[in-house]
């Protein structure tokens, strides 16, 4: 790989273990292979058997659904999850103001912050959420930033997702497994727990139901059912929630409020903690064809009676083409330098930008604004020339529908292979749950792993794995 | 409770307690058509067996002739008969899917595991040895998932929703079986057969695993009056239609206690059981047996109708 030496999180370049990682590195140091490798299968078992749990064991493709697990935990020190937690509250706290703003009335446009076009001709801004007043005006209730870091003290956010981001229930099961196989290591540090997860959740959906719900909010998880590749998670959550998991047709909509179909008669809902998006959330208002949503579930969250979680039309902040304005659109809201920095951005739409990314293209990361989960990109440095070639004309032909980045060293962490103990890279996507009276961040978040010497991609598509992510209490 | 999760584990216990009739039956044919003619006479006892599992219609629209090839592939593994033992099983998972965290993990284990070792059976059984321990094993697996409820289980409205359907499709099963066989079940005055029949009983308490169970109450050879009276009557009989509804009205009342609401499936389960306390053989046969057992089916699937709409819709 033709990239800068990477920042390992574990080592300096001249050998000398960080300080948050010494205990871990002596029992590296002590451990044999074989024991290693032997938790590492006893940990695969474990997660078959969650696999039988959780509805997935004895499909065909079962093998591909089981994420891979690295059995060597990715540590943070107390200071760094601090500067990290500021940075993530202030990033969030930017994302609801400028949401609420682009709804409503549109200062950050008027200050030329960000270009017109970009917000109205974007497919994932909602006009039906024009002037719309969401319960306690906030938008963004769970959050899953993505966070990258390059070295000692620069972390990078990589990507905010702010419509229904998953991946929390492996943060929680890659700690549930952690416990059970390394009961020593646990001993030997102190890590700040992610277990409370669950109830901070609650705390926080609850805390969001209208004012017209009930002294004691009814909270659901809306599902688009058993086929959808999350569905796993969403079972998970709704019983470590304990709220029901539904779907569209469980619900349905009357005088304007929304209701369960349950044993006992309709009962009313307060709060939809939705993994639906907003194209399937109602037949009436977006997709008629949906058949995953609820009709009039619209009407009845426009009249105030209900919390979807997250809002709808959030897509619109975590848009690649707004990504690159995040910094100006956090100090415009909050007039704060950011604590956490975007990764330095070519925006393509601006022809100096393009005509550098076009000499550059060998070294830079090419991203589609709208793709996701590590389709649509070009990633210079391992591309090939017909890729490269390829990507060129894209670029000409639509310089809108692009940014471009540096290719960058993303950290790395010790992580099982099969050769023994190698450094991999790592990205870390932390959640954030906004609720009316604070924010919530449990310590850590899901941390993925490229498996592939040299790779950087981390996508569990496209062969990332997981690893228990510690942030050391002091 | 979601009403969609209720009636998951209404239609799971129901299609699980099927299956296992579906077996009983199956098992029960084989061993009287492996028998002399001398012994049970000229009967078509694989049509009485497409006729007992409720899908003579279904059945004849597909096939001209009912032998133990076409009834044992219908009933057993047929992918076009909705009640095959094949499709209960496939159901039954898929609503166990549905329903995960529902169900307790010893009855996923349960559900889940049957459905996987359904695969070895995938491509029929080659000999009537084979097919014959395909049987037990469907009893088997219905056995572990039932007992897994029973010790699992919280005693909540899910687990009662779960055991009105077990009551319910066996009280269906019960009935049917009368319902085919009630010529040979006739009070003594009437009842012109001879040794003939005996075997035919036999059959008949076999489907409903109570041979044994006919001896202990009675003590006597078999009489088809007995078999009638021990299959409708005998609350001691897990599978009459007695104990069926005695279990039906209790668990109906725990759901109403629970909720703090009666309704039109309380008052039916009750009406049901009452009219079978109050019955003696002597009279369903003074009736006519047939009409009675046709009006406790037509009770029955009214008492499905109405948990359906008062609970699962």
């Amino acid at each position: 790989m033709p990239v800068r030496l990477a920042f390992d999180e574990m080592k300096g370049a001249d050998g000398t273990v960080r300080p948050a990682y010494s205990e871990l590195a002596d029992w590296l140091k002590d451990i044999r292979p074989d024991t290693l490798d032997h938790r590492r299968q006893e940990a695969e078992l474990l997660f078959r058997r969650i696999g039988i749990t959780f509805a997935v064991y004895g499909e065909a493709d079962a093998q591909e659904r089981l994420i891979p697990f690295d059995v060597i935990p990715r540590i943070l020190s107390a200071g760094e999850w601090d500067t990290l937690r500021r940075g993530l509250e202030q990033r969030v706290r930017a994302l609801n103001m400028f949401l609420r703003d682009i709804y409503t009335r549109r200062e950050v446009l008027r200050a030329g912050i960000v270009p017109d076009d970009l917000v109205f001709q974007n497919p994932v801004f909602r006009p039906e959420m024009n002037g719309q007043k969401v319960p306690h005006d906030i938008y963004v209730h769970i959050a899953g930033i993505d966070i990258v870091r390059v070295d000692a003290d620069t972390f990078y956010v990589l990507e905010d997702n702010a419509r229904t981001p998953s991946g929390v229930s492996y943060m929680l099961e890659n700690r549930e497994i952690m416990l059970r196989l390394f009961p020593e290591l646990f001993a030997r540090h102190r890590i700040a727990p992610v277990e409370n997860y669950p109830d901070e959740l609650l705390a926080t959906l609850t805390s969001l139901a209208p004012d017209s719900a009930p002294g004691d909010p009814t909270v659901v998880l809306l599902t688009p059912g058993v086929y959808n590749s999350a569905y796993y998670e969403h079972s998970f959550l709704a019983d470590k929630l304990g709220v029901e998991l539904v779907e569209g047709r469980d619900l349905f909509v009357k005088g304007g409020v929304v209701y369960m179909r349950t044993t006992q008669g309709p009962k009313r809902v307060d709060v939809i903690y939705r993994r639906v998006d907003d194209d399937f959330l109602d037949p009436l208002a977006f997709r008629p064809d949906s058949g995953l949503g609820v009709a009039g579930l619209m009407s009845a969250y426009q009249a105030g009676n209900v919390t979807l979680a997250n809002a709808v039309g959030t897509g619109i902040a975590d848009d690649k083409a707004i990504y690159s304005y995040m910094p100006e659109i956090l100090k415009f809201y909050l007039g704060e330098e950011p604590i956490l920095k975007n990764v330095p951005t070519w925006r393509c739409r601006e022809p100096d930008a393009l005509a550098y990314v076009l000499d550059h293209l060998e070294e830079l990361v090419v991203k589609e604004v709208h793709g996701s989960g590590g389709y649509g990109m070009l990633i210079g440095p391992t591309a090939d020339k017909a890729q490269i070639a390829s990507f060129r004309t894209k670029l000409k032909l639509d310089p809108k529908g692009f940014i471009a980045q540096p290719t960058l060293a993303l950290s790395t962490c010790p992580t099982c292979v099969d050769a023994g103990v190698a450094p991999r890279h790592v990205d870390l996507r932390p959640f954030v749950l906004t609720g009316r009276d604070r924010i919530r961040i449990v310590p850590g978040g899901l941390t993925r792993v490229a498996l592939k010497a040299g790779s950087l991609v981390v996508n569990s598509s496209q062969g990332g794995g997981t690893k228990d992510t510690w942030v050391l209490d002091r | 409770m979601l009403s969609r999760t209720a009636d998951n584990l209404y239609w799971l216990a129901r299609y699980v307690e099927r299956a296992e009739y579906l077996a009983r039956i199956l098992e029960a044919t084989q061993r009287i058509t492996a028998m002399p003619l001398a012994y049970v006479g000229e009967t078509n006892e694989w049509a009485s067996a497409v006729a007992t599992a409720g899908c003579s219609g279904a059945f004849f629209a597909a096939h001209e002739e009912a032998n133990e090839e076409t009834v044992t592939e219908f009933l057993a593994f047929s992918t076009a008969n909705p009640s095959s033992i094949l499709n209960c099983f496939e159901v039954a998972r898929s609503n166990a899917r549905a329903i995960r965290t529902a169900l307790t993990v010893e009855m996923w284990d349960a559900i889940n595991t049957t459905w996987l070792e359904l695969k070895r059976f995938g491509n029929r059984p080659q000999s009537r040895d084979e097919f014959a321990r395909f049987l037990r094993w469907v009893q088997e697996s219905s056995l572990r998932f039932d007992g897994s409820a029973y010790r699992t289980m919280l005693r909540n409205d899910a687990y009662w929703f779960s055991r009105i359907g077990v009551y319910i499709e066996r009280a269906d099963n019960t009935a049917r079986i009368l319902d085919v066989k009630y010529h040979l079940l006739l009070p003594e005055d009437e009842h012109i057969g001879g040794p003939l029949d005996y075997y035919q009983w036999a059959g008949i308490l076999r489907s409903v695993s109570a041979l044994t169970a006919y001896h202990w109450v009675y003590r006597e050879s078999l009489k088809p009056w007995l078999v009638a009276d021990l299959l409708i009557l005998k609350d001691q009989l897990p599978r009459s239609l007695s104990s069926c509804y005695e279990n039906l009205v209790q668990n109906l009342d725990r759901i109403a206690n629970a909720y703090g609401r009666q309704g039109p499936a309380q008052r039916q389960a009750r009406a049901v059981r009452t009219k079978l306390q109050n019955s003696r053989m002597e009279e369903i046969f003074g009736e006519g047996l047939h009409e009675f057992i046709g009006g406790f089916i037509a009770d029955n699937n009214r008492l499905g109708e109405a948990i359906r709409q008062q609970y699962l819709a």
